[in-house]
């Protein structure tokens, strides 16, 4: 698939270099998330939701596959090379993405925490100068807005459900919230992006405003949100550390990457 | 076919005829043109360029409407381009009227109109065998990216709607 005509011609090295890496963790975010949501395929708590998750799976990988495209346009490397050819340390999905499936109120409480984030860095780089990226996300916007409303469904169901349902939900969440931060975790080479237009603004700037979205949510639901407003800032009340943010990753990850890689594995190149 | 005929240059037109008769390989009675997936085509000396607009990034079908596209039109160049597009987004507004009545008799129920915004999706369906507007959104997330289910309280069948995006 061709996306578009491509400026990346015109671009430095430089500039190459960061719209790469900002393109990897688009791409490796949705990639493992995809896969992720996949695992509920036939043992989901409800058809509908069987259904529902295979949905979002099938989205986000398809959302991966335009952003390695770009990366391919970019480096000249086969878009599936990329997705499957890596070992599990070159993937740069941030830490929200590295734990497992788990329980029901662990995928809702990860989903909302991610989608709400990832509606916040699409509407940036919406703005995006890189033209191809804009594009791409332009269209992407439009089939994740179903994934907020089926995440903000789910969220307000088992946090108001009472009973194991919440508590599920509030464990949940105070697992996720210090790797949550880590969708924003910044980029090796921001200046760059962010001089050349190509990321709109700082991933600090964005990241402030997804709090500033979902606190009130969190708070008309009395949920955990371990933040501190001071001055319009959200400050955490926990130790954040970002370092690693994208690039440990752990058994559970090991696993997942051992089940979507064995097909490239067995034989590189086969196709359906 | 004589050799006259075989370099007569095409035209746009016939192009868009052809194009008419590539069927959608999930609801083969509608076209990919009524879908509004085809965007632009463009007639060149040597061939034929078209480009396609994905109507679910993730949509299995666009491999498949890519290469019947080509197939379709190998007849009339010598050379065939098919580019995929984001350069706009598709959106169901591209669904021709004629789409949408081919829809409906296929048992689908056509997209509600979308708003302006990002949020499309309304809770409501007319149900496409009864024209009943009596109907509940039981799923946003359907058999495919690109329906939700519904069910009719009037005359109690399940119905897909083509999802609103």
């Amino acid at each position: 698939m061709t996306v578009g005509t491509t400026p990346a011609a015109g671009l430095d090295a430089a500039a190459r270099e960061a719209l790469a890496e900002l393109l990897l963790t688009l791409a490796d975010d949705e990639f493992v998330l995809g896969f992720w949501d996949s695992e509920w395929t036939g043992i989901a708590p409800m058809l509908e939701e069987d259904v529902a998750f295979s949905s979002l799976a099938q989205d986000e990988i398809g959302h991966a596959r335009v952003y390695y495209e770009l990366l391919a346009e970019l480096t000249g490397d086969p878009a599936d090379g990329i997705a499957f050819g890596r070992e599990p340390e070159a993937y740069g999905h941030c830490r929200l993405l590295d734990h497992p499936r788990t329980d029901w109120a662990f995928s809702v409480a990860r989903r909302y925490l991610y989608d709400t984030a990832d509606a916040v860095r699409l509407e940036a780089l919406s703005r995006s100068s890189y033209r191809p990226l804009a594009d791409a996300v332009a269209k992407i916007r439009r089939e994740e807005t179903y994934h907020l409303m089926h995440g903000d469904v789910w969220l307000r169901r088992l946090a108001t459900g009472g009973g194991e349902a919440r508590t599920r939900l509030e464990e949940a969440l105070e697992v996720l919230w210090p790797d949550a931060l880590t969708v924003f975790t910044p980029l090796a080479r921001e200046d760059v992006l962010l001089s050349t237009g190509m990321l709109p603004e700082p991933i600090s700037v964005m990241q402030q405003r997804w709090l500033t979205r979902i606190a009130p949510t969190f708070a008309a639901l009395g949920l955990p949100f371990p933040f501190l407003a001071d001055d319009s800032i959200y400050r955490p009340t926990f130790p954040v550390d970002l370092g690693g943010g994208r690039t440990q990753h752990g058994d559970a990850f090991q696993w997942l990457w051992g089940e979507f890689t064995s097909v490239h594995r067995l034989e590189a190149g086969a196709v359906w | 076919m004589t050799a006259t005929e075989s370099t007569r240059a095409v035209s746009e037109w016939e192009v868009w005829e052809a194009l008419a008769e590539v069927a959608d390989p999930e609801i083969p009675t509608v076209s990919v043109v009524d879908l509004g997936i085809v965007r632009q085509v463009e007639v060149m000396p040597r061939g034929i360029r078209v480009e396609i607009l994905p109507t679910f990034v993730g949509c299995p079908a666009l491999d498949a409407i890519r290469d019947a596209v080509a197939e379709r039109l190998a007849p009339l160049a010598a050379e065939i381009q098919v580019d995929v597009t984001f350069a706009e987004p598709w959106t169901t507004e591209r669904i021709s009227p004629e789409g949408r009545r081919r829809l409906r008799e296929s048992g689908f129920a056509p997209p509600m109109p979308a708003t302006a915004g990002l949020v499309p999706l309304l809770p409501v369906a007319r149900c496409p065998f009864c024209d009943s507007r009596r109907t509940v959104l039981e799923n946003p997330f359907g058999s495919t990216l690109c329906r939700a289910i519904y069910y009719c309280t009037d005359c109690r069948q399940p119905f897909e709607q083509f999802k609103a995006v």
